[in-house]
């Protein structure tokens, strides 16, 4: 059975007789032609929408490039895909085999290697060599990494933020689906914790100083804690700046607000994707409604919880924008990504701005090989 | 297999009509990167190289047209209304001149420069509010030497031999002019709210002593001297280094400075570490709105503010640069509502010396009309719009006094002149690691009690690049 | 049975309601403070606007200069030091209290009773949207005021930069999650870890080498630069999110399928899109906030050009050369924050239930 279905083609192959191959080669050569046309119209598209762009004087409204842009960048890949596949599908069934994995990967797999994988094996040469990339220094930077203090404390501060971050947000993110998916107010209930992912980190760093500034003792508290604190009789506090380490809790606390809506949105369309059929067999049972969540809900939506897991650790590891914007990296909040920052822009020191970005890829490790497990236990046709 | 030649056919018509119709605007397109490639004076360099003999300097000659129809672009960490004014101030230039300068400010001007210069499409002039961020770039052999293409005893003649001496940076292949100063900003400045001070009866003090006796009569009339905030996001702590380099100014010797920003006098030198305490009897308790610990967290833009409350002053004296005064509440006129006094000297022996900061431009692009915007830079008059319209102070000998739009400016541009040194920011000077990193995040660490002093000052000699 | 449902409704509502009153707090604070003026933002809290029970003045006392303020003085029949009366002194329902300096501060008579902060403007709003008004005087003393930017244009842009932005790199991460998860080919496990292993790549170091391409390419500044940026930083997590959610898709209906002739063309496009419509809509939101809300890879890569601004730039810009209009970004936060939620309501309706009801196991 397995056999058959990895090559659908194959039970049409076998049918097909000689004299079918010259006009297959006919409509295969006839077949290329809409892809190089499709080709030939993005490519002059793409230097249209450049020029038009780059030249100062054009005479076309910008609603109108704007929407010859969006036609151009949307049309173009969906016209590319349908074109190419038609033309890959003209050809014998060996070559399909063997090209439709390049036409639905490869694509893809190049845009990653362009945007991504070179940068990082350049990256990796940097950090081998000086401030100015000029000398070689073999493991310099990386003993600088190691042995620095100020390091020191950022690697302590990702990994607050991995733990907590991870742990809160995916709890969280979870409870409120589940608790959504039972109330009469879902949709409306799911929006309001949603809405943080809405706003910029700009507008998130504005509104967490309404919450977390400090003003004089005998001034009125403009931020929202403190007053709460000063209410019940409490001194104000430096949230952010002081109780180090404990304050990168508070920045953490922003992200927790930040991501949840995003770990309730797929934890929600998992749950939806829980046959309700089951739940309810196992509530006629006589299972409680804890025993259904542990035993039931849990283990049906465990490759969600994986994914969310793994994307909140990623996004934690690489948090930026919120340190930048609360505290810069300073009153030692600073992480790997705002070191990186500042090591590799402010103080123009590639070398050890990119051994910092690279001993973030290494430290991700585990939880890629964890992953890669998974697909590995994944059966494929 | 029918259906699919039908898929074909219909694909080709499909494209086929997509082509035709794409067919008539075509040219435009194949047109627009002729125009591209011509725009720039690619074509014009050689034609200015061909004739040097033409008539005097490239500013002259830019005036004369030659340079007509080229664009230099500009850009900065200054936008909105300060990039308003710069064009404001430029605009007689590109009509006289034809020359189309385009600026465009940059908020995170630190990474976007660094990007640009690396990848090699940098603006032809950046202008730059760190001389030492500038001179890393000039290390690399990215920074053309503006003294190749200027009449250098001409600009001489225009600035002070100091301004000179810090624009002159080490390249790959010796010194080099690595740039024009365009502005500067003056920062030993003390503002006060001028109406409730008068009414109040108190008198401005002259020297240190008259100072801190003026502190003590604010305790006992129950409010609070000073008004000091240094957090500012990323760049945390910059305010502190200001303090600190005027008290090094005002507690030790011009060379100890030099020798200090150039990193021959270390932090936990005793002149640092004295500097260091007689800021802390001023940031005390007592004597800073707020208490010592609000320090750190009132932002540098709102540190002010306290001075103009509703209810009379909370505090009332604020040292910062001229800059400062675009924060006060809106309406608030100088002169009236407030004003500003010379932060006085301590030591007779180290007279009245001024801490300023400023911004320099460099060029990446030696083409004649980039050159000969350089040079306007390097006359006063270049400012004139922006001097008017306040916010700008110009280096410029040839500057006249009265082309300040406002008497706080004029006021502060006297003191700079009058001054008996005057120095650049210490910060700015210092390798980014330590002039944008340790020395801002230290003494914010030392101000908020999260180190003790003599640690902070030996963690910041610990950062300084060897 | 009944009666216990609705108490467990009411404790699953109510548990729910304080968890978004908790959510949503902050953000009406940021909404209140839009319509308030630099100064009332930093003096008082944004609570101040509801009524409270606070000391009210109800009369200001200016003592002459003739008054000794060093020696017990007498007001309203209370003899007090300068020193008790900072601190306020209160007689029955009224409290006297000295405000500011010793020099030049003045008696309070402050009464106990409601009160509610009512200063409000649409200012912030007018000048995020309108532009900022600059006054500039010219050499004849004459002032001029000149109206910055408005934010259409920049609005505009940022569509043109989002929507393909999301739309290209969710149409190349289907196909090869579809690709991992239903494909046989060489090098899948290297080319699917290759992915997952480029989730962690912070993007702040692809920056320099991807300009250098757009210099020689002749790119920046333009909407493709910006796309093929975000295509690239966006396509690990999207062809993570996809493949998870396209593996776990029963095997029984893509086996009908394939013995029914049909190409993996086919069934990606006609039964696998239809299927991973949440997980594509969840996707597609998230992409569509970054890129919106993006500042960093948009100033790298359109920087220079004042044409093709986005909406982040403005409001950067808007805050001023030393951010000294901050307090602009409450309501600037607010605009730009409209379309993103415009999006997730529309976008809501995918994830409803039954969807995929019983075809998925996990």
């Amino acid at each position: 059975m397995k056999g058959s279905v990895a090559n659908p083609m194959a039970s049409t192959s076998n049918s097909a007789r000689p004299g079918q191959s010259t006009s297959r080669i006919i409509t295969s050569l006839l077949a290329i032609i809409p892809l190089l046309a499709s080709l030939a119209a993005l490519v002059w598209g793409f230097f249209f929408l450049r020029d038009i762009q780059l030249a100062n004087d054009s005479n076309i409204p910008q609603a109108i490039t704007v929407l010859m842009a969006i036609v151009w960048g949307v049309g173009g890949v969906i016209l590319l895909f349908t074109t190419a596949n038609f033309f890959i599908e003209q050809l014998s069934d060996n070559w399909v085999r063997r090209l439709q994995p390049v036409l639905f990967v490869g694509p893809a797999v190049l845009m990653l290697v362009w945007a991504l994988v070179l940068p990082t094996i350049r990256t990796l040469f940097l950090s081998f060599y000086d401030e100015a990339s000029i000398n070689f220094v073999w493991f310099e930077n990386f003993k600088f990494v190691f042995t620095n203090d100020a390091m020191l404390v950022v690697f302590r501060n990702n990994l607050m933020w991995m733990f907590f971050g991870t742990i809160f947000t995916s709890s969280a993110g979870l409870l409120i689906a589940v608790l959504a998916d039972r109330s009469k107010f879902e949709s409306f209930a799911k929006a309001l914790i949603f809405m943080p992912m809405a706003i910029s980190f700009v507008g998130a760093g504005v509104i967490w100083n309404f919450v977390y500034s400090v003003k004089p003792v005998n001034e009125p508290q403009i931020g929202l804690l403190n007053s709460v604190v000063v209410f019940f009789g409490g001194q104000p506090q430096a949230w952010t700046a002081f109780f180090q380490p404990w304050n990168n809790f508070f920045l953490i606390l922003i992200v927790i607000w930040l991501q949840t809506g995003y770990a309730m949105v797929l934890f929600s369309a998992a749950i939806k994707g829980v046959s309700s059929e089951i739940l309810e067999a196992a509530r006629v049972d006589g299972a409680t409604e804890l025993q259904v969540f542990f035993r039931i809900m849990i283990p049906q939506i465990m490759g969600t919880i994986i994914t969310v897991s793994t994307t909140v650790v990623i996004f934690t590891l690489k948090i930026f924008d919120v340190v930048i914007v609360m505290t810069g990296g300073q009153y030692g909040t600073s992480v790997i990504a705002t070191e990186f920052y500042r090591q590799y822009f402010t103080y123009n020191n590639n070398g050890v701005g990119s051994a910092i970005a690279i001993v973030l890829l290494v430290a991700v490790t585990p939880v890629m090989a964890y992953n890669l497990r998974r697909f590995a236990q994944r059966e494929v046709f | 297999m029918k259906k699919a030649i039908w898929q074909t056919i219909a694909l080709l018509v499909v494209t086929a009509m997509l082509l035709t119709a794409c067919g008539s605007p075509a040219p435009v397109a194949t047109e627009a990167p002729i125009v591209a490639t011509e725009a720039p004076a690619v074509t014009e360099a050689p034609v200015a190289t061909e004739a040097p003999a033409a008539t005097g300097t490239l500013l002259e000659r830019a005036f004369a047209g030659e340079f007509s129809g080229t664009v230099v672009t500009a850009t900065g960490p200054f936008v909105d209304a300060d990039a308003q004014k710069f064009d404001a101030t430029m605009a007689s230039f590109e009509e006289a001149t034809g020359i189309d300068i385009q600026y465009q400010g940059s908020k995170e001007f630190e990474a976007s420069i660094k990007a640009s210069l690396d990848a090699g499409n940098a603006a032809d002039l950046i202008d730059f509010p760190q001389p030492g961020l500038l001179a890393t770039f000039v290390a690399q052999g990215k920074i053309m030497d503006v003294s190749q293409y200027l009449d250098m005893e001409a600009v001489a003649a225009n600035y002070n031999q100091s301004w000179l001496d810090m624009a002159t940076m080490e390249g790959p292949d010796g010194p080099i002019m690595a740039g024009i100063w365009e502005r500067v900003n003056g920062k030993s400045l003390v503002w006060y709210p001028k109406k409730a001070w008068d009414e109040a009866g108190y008198a401005i003090p002259t020297t240190w002593d008259e100072m801190t006796t003026l502190m003590d009569q604010m305790v006992a009339d129950g409010s609070t001297p000073w008004c000091i905030g240094i957090e500012s996001g990323a760049a945390t702590g910059w305010v502190a280094t200001d303090w600190m380099e005027e008290l090094m100014l005002r507690t030790t010797t011009l060379e100890n400075y030099d020798a200090w920003v150039k990193g021959e006098l270390p932090f936990n030198s005793p002149e640092v570490k004295n500097a260091a305490e007689v800021m802390s009897t001023i940031w005390a308790d007592q004597y800073v709105y707020g208490g010592r610990a609000s320090i750190v967290e009132t932002s540098f833009g709102d540190a002010p503010l306290p001075m103009f409350d509703a209810d009379g002053p909370k505090c009332w004296m604020h040292k910062q640069g001229n800059f400062i005064t675009s924060f006060f509440p809106e309406g608030s006129v100088g002169g009236e509502d407030y004003s500003f006094f010379y932060f006085p000297g301590k030591d007779e022996a180290y007279g009245k010396p001024v801490l300023v900061a400023g911004d320099i431009w460099s060029a990446t692009n030696d083409r004649p009309e980039v050159m000969a915007v350089m040079e306007y830079f390097t006359k006063g008059e270049h400012l004139k719009v922006w001097m008017e319209q306040g916010g700008a102070i110009a280096p410029h000998k040839d500057a006249d006094l009265s082309w300040y739009g406002n008497d706080i400016e004029r006021g502060v541009a006297e003191i700079i002149q009058n001054a008996t040194s005057v120095r650049f920011d210490g910060s700015d000077l210092m390798p980014g690691a330590v002039g944008a990193g340790t020395f801002w995040s230290e003494m914010t660490n030392y101000v908020s009690g999260a180190t003790e002093l003599d640690a902070a000052l030996s963690n910041i000699d610990a950062s300084w690049p060897k | 049975m009944k009666t216990n449902k609705m108490i467990n409704s009411f404790i699953i509502n109510g548990v729910l309601a304080v968890i978004c009153l908790c959510w949503t707090v902050p953000t009406i604070g940021l909404l209140i403070s839009s319509f308030r003026d630099r100064i009332d933002i930093n003096r008082t809290g944004w609570w101040t606007i509801f009524p409270h029970k606070d000391w009210v003045s109800v009369e200001k006392i200016k003592p002459g200069p003739e008054v000794d303020r060093n020696q017990p003085m007498t007001f309203e029949g209370i003899t007090a030091t300068f020193e008790e009366l900072s601190k306020g002194i209160e007689t029955n329902n009224l409290r006297i209290k000295w405000i500011g300096n010793r020099r030049v501060g003045y008696l309070d008579v402050q009464k106990y009773s409601w009160t509610a902060a009512t200063n409000f403007s649409f200012e912030n709003y007018k000048q995020v949207l309108a532009g900022a008004d600059y006054t500039a005087t010219l050499a004849d003393g004459t002032t001029v005021t000149e109206r910055g930017d408005n934010m259409s244009r920049a609005f505009l842009n940022s569509l043109a930069v989002a929507i393909p932005a999301t739309v290209i790199p969710i149409s190349l991460a289907a196909f090869a999650a579809y690709g991992f998860a239903w494909m046989k080919f060489p090098a899948r496990k290297m080319l699917f870890a290759l992915v997952v292993a480029l989730l962690v790549v912070p993007l702040q170091i692809a920056l320099v080498p991807i300009l250098r391409d757009y210099v020689k390419l002749d790119l920046n500044g333009t909407f493709l630069a910006v796309w093929l940026a975000h295509t690239g930083f966006g396509l690990p997590l999207a062809t993570y999110l996809l493949f998870n959610y396209m593996s776990e898709l029963p095997r029984d209906i893509l086996e009908a399928a394939f013995v029914d002739g049909a190409s993996h063309f086919t069934i990606f496009t006609r039964l696998i899109l239809p299927l991973s419509v949440p997980a594509l809509a969840s996707f597609a939101i998230f992409q569509f906030l970054w890129v919106w809300n993006d500042y960093l890879v948009a100033l790298i890569f359109i920087g220079a050009s004042p044409t093709n601004q986005l909406l982040t730039q403005r409001l950067a810009e808007i805050v001023g050369s030393r951010g000294q209009d901050w307090h602009l970004l409450t309501a600037g936060a607010f605009i730009t924050m409209l379309l993103p939620l415009a999006v997730f309501f529309g976008l809501q309706r995918f994830f409803v239930r039954g969807l995929l009801a019983g075809s998925v196991k996990g």
